[in-house]
């Protein structure tokens, strides 16, 4: 079965290819292509999920084709929950954010599509390669489609913020490919031969000196707390959700920031272990001020995208705390408030769009007493901001509640602060996302264009509703997705709380080998004595 | 059993999804009402199954839980959907369903013709399924779930007109107020939701009967765990309850229809905060401080509140005030840990303050939406079982005896002196003045006297009969509702004639013997005395509102203008509360994150370093770029000059 996973990433590329070669008259044809191949990647994601033992470890679907023999560099790809999760989101909010898209692109269609589903493939390629340069190149592939789609189809400003989104991200990546081939060599020092190969590379981690860890642990993190984005590098995220098209913005807040919230489970958690016992704190506490921060300054904006950009802030600081609590809850509930971000926010920017096409205003000062012009329109956008906002009963509240669980169990973090401050959160949650609800909806309609809008067409009906069935689901009935997840999460935390204290109440299942336990596949010398001369370095672990 | 309990909620649900989903096309209004009441009907006749079957079990074997599914599990936190019912939860279940089926009754008639009619019920549906996830759930999660749930229900039922303007501080439509009271709720729901940290950590789970028994089991009384959990809780509780420091969205809720405010503002939802002090009242029991804090802030509540109301004009307002006063009552009751008499009190309230509501409803439907009682008068004419229905209440509200009010109060109030002393109690019984004093304040300016409304334009006529029925029969239970809560003291039959608090008693047994707290059955002349000089209180304030109001109309009102003098208008203006927070809180963060956080950090700092970046390389390259003339002599003499130096550099070192 492992063709699925080939076939995932083939189907949108050859949509490229074959929107690029349909002339670009026949417009039709290319957005049938192009929603046609996004939509047979979703049915192959959900195809790929049925097909996946949740309760079996390791990576599944695994295909590994030799590339750049070398340097040990390989075609090499795989998932496991952590990613299947993500890949679910990306293959689902494509075809929403391309149905999105047929009404507002009226120049270069051909282009844009072909832009659409390249970034599709290299998304989908960020989160099943198993290969660090493989990764690097489908990371950086992102960047290019992106910052056409920001600078061709964007607003006013739209070349100022493609560019800030390319260079400050570019910035970012550039440090971590310098990591990719400094671990490479370490390989190449210690393990017999350079290599790119994930697994190999994770085998090895936890014998990488701590001075060298901590230099690959923040090349690698400030690519990925830029992507996030962590306060304080999130000032390219408000200038370019502005300026991108209503499906640029869904993509970008729906799947590229999760890219750098992925990275940072994937590898700095994975990849150096030790250095994150010792930055943990520091994230996290950076994660509770964009909690705050984010909420604060979003309450201030009238531009409704940017206070949903900033709203991200503040969201995805949910994520990164749970992320570094280290803990399964924490962990699990990063990963489900990921997708439950990228579902939430994704409708959020969706009903934006929807608005701006009737108003071309994106100002909330414009808008108000929709609620009676547009009745279902105010009850899916209320719900999308419930979501959002944390309801128990829907879906965000799963993930932050487990995030803030995870942070105030963890044994990494240890203050009750954190936990205390990240919940205040939801106040302000509140505060800034009914006060954005309520200049639309209630009051006065102000500006007499408002009293004619047209409420929902078919087509909007068509994005809005599944994010609205999804928010239900995960919010009751949580479980088909944590469940997904829940043993890669187990067996990373389980070698976390070993590598630091030497033991773990975490069960994993006894078919699996503990992974430092597992021999390395090319005799090394002498790891475990490595790992135990690193233990030995680490401060004893608090009791 | 299981399937029972599971039902009990599932209609309310079923009931909101049909409405909720199908409820714009239905033609008939007496066909989506009947739907919303039959809904909550089989549920209340469900409770009533299933009490039958708990009387029949023995004392001990009343708790019945139904697991339907596991909720949420990672690593080792795991939380059912999971219902439980026990003499506590089927208390709440009844006076939920109960009352709430009869203002859902009463709501056909006074939402008649409204275009949102569907809506309404609908939304009155969902309310009722999560006030019956709240008392029925077997863990605070799911507990959670149904208090931001009502939060929910509430927020969209106070904002239901949401094209009418309604003022306040901070206030310009009824959205607004629903608004303010959401926030206001999130405020204590993190408190909450905090608290369910600390239990998760230290316990390991949040299961009601896991932590109570544990706790008992592992924690010294004062322990820092459970007095930090406790206090979290009760943020929560004075946030959904109403109680200082977060009281002030409950008068603004007041923007709601009227029915919304007799069900959620009255009788039910914001009794949460004391189910959740019943519930967990065994760890309560080990934190004495917050034991305290309760008393405390519960008192406090009940006096500031009950002085407010004395002066407010719009008779909903007043209602409302009235109603923080007596959860006030309820939580000086809990804190001192007579949690029966709380329980007791919220059962009466209920059906005393549900039928206030529901009359002045009556009345302000008669008069055409008038809510002010300075523009009514003289409505006992025409409405001749509304004022009787609300005179029954009035009297309940005031404690005169034999009406309910008269037992729980009396119940609270002994309880208090016994526990808090003389202060407590004197602080209570001059809140029982003013309440009194406010009830009949009502009565005199709206039923008698005379007519002030503009009698041209309004013929003020009795409510119909799908409004009256529910006033007659919660009427009936003001008066008899006493019968539950019988003392000792007036009934000393060998056994305890308090059925309530036999009924409860399970529930609160860890509770009270961890607070010392034996059950004994002895009758002090202190307690006649008590019950003699309480009722003889609410009896002056009625008297002294009676000369004032129905004797002289109008005028009393401007007489106790002129009496109070400055009080009058430290009371009309709410001892400025309102406008303490909105100068003291709601400015400041919005100055904080508009100017200081966007405008100067974010813009200026963050955002001025980056571009600063860009502008020092952009400047830099303009600098090299010079150098780039293009000019083939000046690269020949840079050229020259650089071998000049590299030679001078090799030959001198």
């Amino acid at each position: 079965m492992e063709f699925l996973l080939v076939a995932l990433l083939a189907v949108p590329l050859l949509g490229f290819g074959t929107v690029l070669l349909i002339p670009r008259e026949r417009l039709g044809w290319i957005q049938g292509v192009s929603l046609g191949s996004s939509v047979l990647t979703l049915l192959l994601a959900i195809g790929i999920w049925l097909g996946f033992h949740p309760e079996k470890p390791g990576f599944q679907y695994v295909v590994s084709v030799r590339w750049i023999d070398s340097l040990d560099i390989g075609f090499r790809i795989g998932v496991d929950g952590v990613s299947l999760l993500l890949v679910l989101l990306t293959a689902f909010l494509m075809p929403l954010a391309l149905l999105a898209s047929l009404e507002p692109i009226r120049h270069r269609q051909k282009e844009y599509y072909a832009m659409m589903l390249l970034l599709e493939t290299a998304m989908l390629g960020v989160f099943v390669a198993l290969d660090t340069f493989l990764f690097y190149v489908f990371w950086e592939l992102v960047l290019i489609p992106m910052y056409f789609i920001i600078g061709i189809w964007g607003g006013r400003n739209r070349v100022y913020a493609a560019l800030k989104f390319f260079l400050y991200t570019l910035v970012g990546s550039l440090l971590m490919l310098v990591a990719i081939v400094w671990l490479g060599v370490y390989a190449e020092q210690h393990a017999g031969g350079f290599t790119a190969d994930y697994e190999r590379l994770r085998q090895l981690a936890p014998t990488i000196p701590l001075e060298l860890q901590r230099w690959l642990f923040w090349a690698f993190a400030l690519s990925f707390c830029i992507k996030v984005p962590l306060f304080p590098l999130h000032t390219w995220l408000p200038d370019a959700h502005v300026e991108a098209p209503t499906a640029g913005s869904v993509i970008l807040a729906g799947v590229l920031l999760k890219m750098g919230t992925y990275g940072l489970v994937r590898f700095n958690l994975e990849l150096f272990p030790q250095a994150s016992f010792q930055y943990a704190t520091l994230l996290a506490w950076l994660g509770v001020v964009g909690i705050l921060y984010g909420a604060l300054v979003a309450f201030a904006q009238t531009d409704m995208k940017k206070l949903i950009a900033y709203s991200s802030v503040s969201h995805l600081g949910f994520i990164v705390l749970g992320i570094f609590s280290m803990t399964v809850e924490g962990l699990q509930g990063a990963l489900i408030q990921m997708v439950n971000h990228g579902l939430s926010t994704g409708m959020l920017f969706l009903c934006v769009g929807l608005l701006y096409e009737r108003r071309h205003t994106r100002e909330l000062a414009e808008f108000g007493g929709l609620a009676r012009v547009m009745p279902l329109f105010a009850v899916l956008l209320l719900l999308a901001v419930l979501s959002s906002v944390g309801l128990p009963g829907l879906n965000g509240f799963v993930g932050e509640f487990l995030s803030l669980l995870g942070a105030a169990r963890s044994r990494f973090l240890d203050n009750f602060l954190l936990v205390v401050l990240g919940a205040c959160g939801v106040i302000f949650a509140a505060a800034y996302l009914l006060k954005f609800y309520h200049s639309l909806m209630f009051g006065e309609a102000r500006n007499p264009e408002n009293y004619h809008l047209r409420d929902l067409t078919w087509s909007e009906r068509l994005q809005l509703v599944p994010l609205v069935l999804l928010f239900i689901w995960i919010g009751v009935y949580p479980h088909t997705f944590l469940n997904t997840s829940e043993l890669a999460l187990r067996g990373l935390v389980a070698k976390l709380e070993q590598l630091r204290f030497g033991v773990t109440n975490i069960s994993v299942p006894p078919s699996t080998p503990a992974p430092e336990r597992q021999p390395p596949a090319t005799p090394a010398p002498e790891p475990q004595k490595l790992l135990e001369e690193q233990l030995r370095r680490m401060p004893p672990p608090r009791p | 059993m299981d399937f029972l309990i599971a039902a009990i909620p599932l209609f309310p649900l079923l009931g909101f999804m049909l409405l909720g989903i199908s409820g714009r096309w239905w033609r008939s209004e007496k066909l989506i009402g009947a739907v919303g009441s039959g809904a909550v009907g089989i549920s209340f006749l469900l409770s009533l199954i299933v009490l039958s079957r708990l009387l029949q079990s023995p004392e001990t074997e009343r708790v019945h839980t139904t697991t339907l599914y596991r909720w949420i599990a990672a690593g080792t936190f795991q939380v059912d959907i999971a219902f439980q019912v026990d003499p506590l939860s089927l208390v709440f279940t009844l006076v939920v369903t109960g009352v709430g089926f009869l203002i859902h009754v009463y709501s056909i008639g006074y939402m008649h013709g409204d275009r949102g009619f569907w809506r309404f019920f609908a939304y009155l549906n969902l309310f009722i399924f999560m006030m019956l996830v709240l008392v029925l759930s077997n863990n605070v999660l799911l507990t959670f779930v149904g208090w931001e749930g009502v939060g929910l229900c509430s927020y969209l039922l106070i904002g239901f007109w949401y094209d009418r303007p309604f003022a306040g501080v901070g206030i310009l439509w009824t959205t607004d107020a629903g608004r303010k009271a959401f926030i206001m709720n999130r405020i204590g729901d993190v408190g909450m939701l905090v608290a369910m940290f600390l239990l998760v950590k230290q316990f390991g789970t949040l299961e009601y009967t896991a932590i109570t028994t544990q706790a008992a089991a592992t924690l010294p009384v004062g322990s820092e765990v459970a007095t930090a959990v406790t206090l979290l809780l009760f943020l929560a509780c004075t946030g959904k309850s109403a109680q200082i420091p977060l009281a002030t969205w409950l008068p603004d809720a007041m923007a709601g229809p009227t029915p919304v405010s007799a069900l959620i503002h009255a009788a039910t939802m914001v009794t949460a905060g004391v189910f959740l002090v019943a519930r967990l009242s065994p760890l309560f029991a080990l934190a004495p401080a917050t034991m305290t804090l309760i008393t405390l802030i519960g008192a406090l509540t009940a006096l500031t509140a009950a002085t407010i109301g004395l002066v407010q004009t719009d008779i909903k307002k007043v209602l409302a005030y009235s109603t923080v006063s007596q959860l006030g009552f309820m939580f000086t009751a809990a804190g001192v840990g007579a949690f029966s008499a709380a329980v007791f009190h919220v059962v009466t309230h209920a059906f005393f303050k549900a039928l206030l509501f529901l009359g002045a409803g009556a009345v302000i439907h008669a008069l055409h939406e008038q809510q002010d009682i300075r523009l009514m008068g003289g409505l006992k004419r025409h409405m001749p079982t509304t004022y009787r229905t609300f005179l029954i209440a009035a009297l309940a509200i005031a404690g005169i005896p034999p009406l309910s009010g008269f037992f729980s109060k009396d119940a609270i109030l002994w309880n208090v002196f016994e526990g808090a002393g003389a202060i407590g109690w004197l602080v209570l019984a001059a809140a029982a003045f003013c309440t009194a004093f406010y009830s009949f304040r009502l009565i005199g300016l709206v039923f008698h006297g005379e007519e002030r409304f503009d009698r041209h334009r309004i013929h003020p006529h009795e409510a119909p009969p799908v409004m009256r029925i529910p006033l007659v029969i919660l009427a009936c239970l003001s008066v008899v509702g006493g019968l539950l809560g019988i003392p000792y003291a007036l009934l000393p039959i060998g056994t305890n004639p308090n059925v309530l608090e036999r009924w409860l008693e399970p529930v609160f047994a860890p509770a009270l013997s961890l607070l010392g707290k034996v059950p004994v059955l002895t009758v002090h002349w202190e307690e006649y005395l008590a019950m003699l000089v309480a009722t003889g209180i609410s009896a002056a304030g009625i008297v002294l509102a009676w000369r004032l109001f129905v004797l002289r109309g109008i005028a009393g009102e401007r007489l106790l203008e002129q009496r109070l003098g400055a009080v009058y208008t430290l009371l009309w203006r709410k001892y400025y509360l309102d406008e303490a927070y909105q100068k003291g809180v709601v400015e400041p963060v919005e100055q904080l994150s508009e100017r200081v956080l966007w405008r100067i950090l974010d813009v200026g700092v963050i955002d001025g370093f980056v571009n600063g970046i860009a502008l020092v390389v952009g400047r830099f390259g303009a600098v090299l770029r010079r150098l780039q003339t293009g000019i083939a002599q000046t690269y020949a003499m840079l050229m020259l000059a650089g071998i000049l130096a590299l030679l001078s550099w090799l030959v001198l070192f």
